[in-house]
């Protein structure tokens, strides 16, 4: 286990090295002129780009300006977006806020889908079930900016039960309707997930022997059936936490969240790789190790499951 | 036509009016006096840059440059002509050396007295070129700039870099005492005076000629106008707060302004309807669908016109455009008024001038392509030639142009027979890298709001050869010679009716065709009483109520 | 852009097929000493089920809607007139009219063939794709293992919107000229880029729990070659979570189809999708709101039918069920 471990982290540098470096050439190889848009419908001085081009070692070929990029990072600096802000403020700031979403929408995203999930594992086929299939369908079927909008609109303006918008101190209590908004398209997925690993269980011998030996229903499903069936449940979960944050740009736009869903966006058609490699480093750490536990938690969890 | 903007204020006062009378009923806080001590919470959007005049372009940090400067003059909110402001006088005698005297007296934030020198430094600051400044061109007018102002020889994308410019200030520029300074320019220009409100010419106060620039902006901006900088929170809010000791207008009646920093205009709308907010320039789209914002606004809705108008722009130096009677055909088959009406719920009206009607100098209705007559259209198209292929209208899928692009594409397809459609290129910076590149193989749109409000604005830029922002390679030795003549005019006046002779010849060429002026819907809190827009339709800061 | 990804769905341990669940045949779920093989099977339980005849028919007349679109709607698709723009639904626009004048129902039924033929298309190459790696790197094990969860986990890092913006600009940008099966080729092979690492991941997991199970022992103890083993026992007991994963995808696709068209790299004008009349019909929504939802509904009718189709094709193939 331990040899395992130490070739897993190991294993870590090359796919560190290899994401990083794909995600800076990628946003090299967006079309496109970072600074032809930055003066409006007026074309830039040219001393203006030179200026730019020279102060972000933008001539130089992609290779060099991924070494110094990676040689700055591993001294703990980040860089510059090309409005001379601090990348790494840029993350100390919005990190934080859609951590707090992530982890609000996971949380939603796992009572919403455990509780239907077992419902509908408990009575397969019937109208409970079908009606959780319908109605987490309907929500992965419709498009983030409508739920988002639409919830928006009816909860903060014409109801006006919550705030339409989220205040800069990011309190709880304001996260629910976003976090909702957020974790609804994986609501499904738990559901579903919870649901088959609920109905393989229930036919399980150990959950017959718990019903013939007279438990209470509720006894058998809390204690036997739940907890055998939560493994899939949780893993999953567990990876959603980077997918969440990286999926949370629709959703940080229409509720005013300061998060890193619009920097990346912003950064990637203005071809900051600088800025768009600082974000996504943070998140791809978090996949990783995410990754990383999984993968040890199955063996753990699961003695037919050996790694060598 | 021309759309008065003092009818509008004079509307926005009556509503205001009604306010005052319906705000004792919701039991709002305090009397019916004005207060003098409020904060305000304005919709705002992260500047692209550091807050430094002279390096901003974009109406995020515009807006907020605007409050915390005053230039030597500034353009009246009813969009009438410049008049002084922190100018004493502006004497001239051949439009070509003006001595500019300052008031004395002012300061900047700081507290240090706005002097001449400040005025003088700050420009010789943006037009040396290694300083990188975006809007160091602003300055070509006055003798010596091409000293201080080198261009790359084989453009910023070749391999040899710009040489060292041989001196770092403009030989135009001469501080006479500490409330006077002479401009000298390389050629008479009758419209220097009414440049100088634009942000490029404020001044700069001496500490930041000891820092670097980026600092400067971000930590710490000091200017000279009404509004004072106090923090800025990344992609959240700005605080500023009132200048105490600003003599050169109102004060600003309000303690404290807050720009929180939006990145979704639905999101701003919904704390607007919510009173979270109390003023967003421009209303969402999906608000002005059906006219929802009268309804969801009231009396707190308002709607104004901005100098700004649409285009769409033919690449003259595709062969296939090449023939004015085919981009008159193309213009005489959109059908302005119905996208206006259906697009645009009639907040945009459709463009009938060359210039915006609101600029002064402007002839309003001068556009003879800009008519509707899909008869003519299709006899010009024949003797044209026909069109072959596929005209496809380009536009920015970044911002909002989808609905009305398609809309003209749809209306040339069906009037004219022609295989046409619009496409969206993904982002503004792949879309100007084309046009600049003259890469454009179809029309596309474009937009121009003007820097000043002259009429010179909108045909040197535009339409002569070479013109900064003449990209679709439209050349006419006429109108250049008409415009060359224009701009050396001795006074506004002869400028101006020159100008109009320049555009008519533009009129005959049709190089490209006006669709509509900008309008702008604004809304704003329960608590502001009374607030006024300026000339370019942001909010008058010193103007709001409570 | 939402991509929700799951890393792996496990067959929870403990799950040993017994034979009183299910009414059909009893007995040894490893069926391969059956006369009938397992399709033969599936195939006599799937025709008792009401389910499997609902979907399969809602999907066919989905497939004949995008192959002829004429049949179901005679009106004009593609060109509008703004005289007619937002009009209500009345007996020649069965549902109203969009803000370009254009007919909502025609644009609904055309705007099956591209929403239909990327969604599905894509699944079926990120299940190709990513299973194949999933069962190479879960049953080989090893090095090669940890060659390709690395190679996914590279393209796992990878968010969603820069991955599509930069494939898609780069091949897609405007002028690139390309014709509408081109464009939809590129939107789906860039789909298929940017998601088979969740399935790889989602197939190794599976394999990794089943192929120390004893069956699987049994077989290579009685000499069965590689790809026996794996064509006839892990896949077919492998196969349940990635169909479930798989139709659900079908939803999320098409939707991630509109984030590209709304962000101006997915399908163009004068193509229709489902995805680009809802993100061209946002903005209306509080005026006109059956702009969104009539797309949307079509669109939530075929996810749900291709989720009850791969439910109860799922519950036919697997063993455990029975």
């Amino acid at each position: 286990m331990g040899r395992y471990l130490l070739r897993r982290l190991l294993q870590l540098v090359p796919v560190f090295i290899g994401t990083t470096f794909l995600i800076y050439w990628l946003v090299w190889a967006v079309p496109g002129d970072p600074f032809a848009g930055k003066c409006g419908e007026r074309r830039c001085p040219d001393q203006y780009i030179a200026f730019m081009t020279e102060k972000y070692h933008l001539d130089q070929n992609v290779f060099v300006q991924y070494a110094n990029y990676m040689k700055n990072l591993l001294q703990g600096d980040f860089g510059q977006t090309f409005s001379q802000r601090e990348i790494s403020d840029i993350i100390l700031t919005s990190y934080p806020n859609t951590l707090k979403l992530a982890v609000v929408a996971l949380a939603i995203e796992a009572i919403i889908g455990l509780g239907a999930g077992v419902l509908s594992g408990l009575r397969r086929n019937g109208f409970l079930d079908n009606l959780v299939l319908v109605s987490t369908l309907f929500l992965i079927a419709l498009p983030v900016f409508v739920v988002g909008f639409v919830l928006q609109w009816l909860l903060g303006v014409q109801w006006g039960i919550i705030k339409p918008t989220v205040s800069s101190e990011m309190r709880w209590s304001e996260l629910i309707v976003p976090g909702f908004v957020l974790g609804s398209a994986s609501v499904a997925y738990i559901a579903r997930v919870a649901r088959t690993s609920i109905a393989e269980n229930r036919r399980a011998d150990y959950v017959r022997t718990a019903i013939a030996k007279g438990l209470p229903m509720r006894r058998v499903v809390g204690v036997h059936l739940l907890r055998n069936s939560l493994i899939p449940v949780v893993t999953l979960l567990g990876t959603d936490l980077g997918a969440l944050m990286g999926g949370a740009i629709v959703t940080e736009g229409i509720f005013g969240i300061n998060g890193i869903g619009r920097q990346v966006f912003r950064a990637i058609i203005t071809k900051e790789s600088a800025t768009v490699v600082g974000i996504v480093v943070v998140l791809v750490l978090v996949y990783l190790v995410m990754n990383l536990l999984v993968d040890l938690l199955y063996a753990a969890l699961d003695p037919r499951i050996r790694y060598e | 036509m021309r759309v008065s903007k003092r009818a509008t204020s004079a509307i926005a006062l009556s509503a205001a009016a009604a306010l005052v009378a319906s705000g004792c009923s919701s039991g709002g806080d305090g009397d019916t006096a004005a207060s003098t001590d409020g904060s305000i919470v304005v919709h705002g959007v992260q500047p692209e840059n550091p807050l430094v005049p002279s390096n901003t372009t974009e109406t995020g940090g515009g807006k907020i440059i605007d409050w915390m400067w005053t230039g030597l003059v500034e353009y009246p909110n009813d969009g009438g002509a410049p008049r002084n402001a922190l100018a004493e006088s502006i004497n001239t005698t051949d439009s070509k050396v003006f001595t500019i005297k300052i008031k004395a007296g002012t300061k900047f934030h700081d507290g240090t007295e706005v002097k001449a020198k400040n005025f003088v430094d700050a420009w010789n600051w943006a037009a040396y070129s290694p300083n990188g400044a975006q809007n160091g061109t602003f300055f070509a007018d006055i003798a010596g700039f091409d000293q201080t102002y080198t261009t790359d020889p084989d453009g910023a994308d070749g391999p040899k870099k710009a040489p060292t410019p041989t001196a770092d200030k403009m030989s135009g520029l001469k501080v006479i005492d500490d409330q006077t300074f002479e401009v000298t320019l390389a050629a008479p220009t009758a419209v220097f005076p009414t440049k100088l409100g634009y942000s490029a010419f404020m001044p700069l106060p001496d500490v930041f000629f000891t820092m670097k620039p980026e600092e400067f902006g971000k930590t710490k901006p000091i200017g000279n106008g009404p509004v004072k900088f106090v923090s800025w929170e990344d992609n959240s809010l700005i605080k500023l707060t009132r200048f105490d000791d600003y003599n050169l207008r109102d004060k600003m009646k309000v303690k404290d302004v807050d720009v929180k920093l939006y990145q979704d205009d639905n999101a701003a709308y919904a704390d607007l309807l919510a009173n979270n907010l109390d003023f967003m320039e421009v209303v969402p789209t999906s608000a002005l669908a059906g006219d929802k914002w009268k309804t969801d606004l009231g009396d707190r809705g308002r709607s104004t016109v901005t100098p700004s108008t649409a285009f769409i722009a033919f690449p003259i130096y595709d062969k296939r455009f090449a023939n004015p009677k085919l981009r008159r055909a193309v213009s005489l088959a959109v059908n302005r008024q119905e996208i206006s009406d259906k697009i645009f719920f009639g907040t945009r009206k459709p463009a009938d001038s060359w210039a915006n009607p609101l600029t002064p100098g402007a002839k309003p209705g001068n556009c003879t392509a800009c008519k509707f007559d899909p008869a003519t259209a299709k006899t010009l198209l024949a003797e044209a030639g026909g069109f072959t292929g596929e005209m496809v209208f380009y536009y920015n899928a970044d911002s909002a142009h989808k609905d009305w692009m398609d809309a003209v594409a749809q209306q040339v397809k069906t009037n004219l027979n022609i295989n046409a459609r619009a496409e969206g290129v993904p982002t503004f910076a792949v879309f100007r890298q084309n046009i600049n590149a003259h890469k454009m193989t179809g029309p596309y749109r474009a937009a121009w709001q003007q820097d000043y409000p002259d009429v010179e604005n909108w045909v040197n830029p535009l339409f002569v050869t070479n013109g900064s922002s003449n990209d679709g390679l439209y050349s006419n030795t006429e109108v250049d010679a008409l415009a060359k003549q224009a701009s050396g005019a001795p006074s506004l006046e002869a400028s101006h009716e020159a100008f109009a002779k320049a555009v008519e010849k533009v009129d005959q060429d049709v190089p490209s065709i006006p669709v509509y002026f900008y309008g702008q819907q604004s809304g704003h809190s329960e608590k502001i009483k009374k607030l006024e827009l300026n000339n370019v339709g942001e909010i008058d800061i010193t103007s709001v109520e409570l | 852009m939402s991509d929700p990804s799951t890393a792996s769905i496990v067959s929870t341990p403990g799950a040993h097929p017994t034979d009183s669940a299910a009414p059909a045949t009893a007995g040894q779920p490893q069926s391969n000493e059956k006369p009938r093989g397992l399709l033969g099977d599936a195939w006599r339980d799937l025709r008792r089920k009401p389910l499997f005849w609902i979907s399969a028919t809602l999907i066919v007349i989905f497939l004949l809607m995008a192959a002829f679109p004429a049949l179901f709607a005679p009106g004009d698709a593609v060109n509008g007139s703004l005289s007619r723009s937002l009009d209500k639904p009345s007996a020649n626009g069965w549902f109203g009219y969009d803000v370009q004048g254009r007919d909502v129902y025609a644009r609904v039924i055309y705007g099956a063939r591209a929403s239909i033929v990327v969604a599905v298309l894509s699944v079926l190459g990120t299940l190709l794709i990513g299973g194949t790696m999933g069962i190479i790197s879960g049953y080989r094990g090893g090095w090669v293992d940890a060659l390709l969860s690395r190679i996914a986990d590279v393209f796992f890092g990878l968010p969603f919107v820069l991955g599509a913006i930069v494939i898609l600009t780069t091949f897609n940008g405007s002028g690139a000229g390309n014709s509408k099966a081109q464009i939809m080729g590129l939107v789906t092979a860039s789909l298929i880029v940017l998601s088979w690492p969740v399935v790889m991941r989602l197939m190794r997991s599976s394999v990794l729990a089943t192929k120390e199970a004893d069956y699987i022992v049994a077989a290579r103890a009685l000499g069965a070659g590689t790809g026996r083993i794996i064509l006839k026992h892990l896949l077919p007991n492998c196969l349940a979570p990635l169909l479930v994963y798989g139709t659900i995808m079908v939803g999320s696709f098409i939707g991630a189809e509109a984030t590209l068209s709304f962000l101006g790299v997915g399908l163009k004008s004068p193509v229709v999708s489902w995805g680009i009349m809802i993100s061209d019909g946002q903005n209306f929504v509080r005026v006109a709101p059956g702009l969104v939802f009539f797309p949307a509904a079509f669109l939530v009718t075929a996810v749900l039918s291709f989720v009850m189709l791969g439910e109860s094709v799922r519950e036919a193939l697997d063993p455990k069920l029975r």
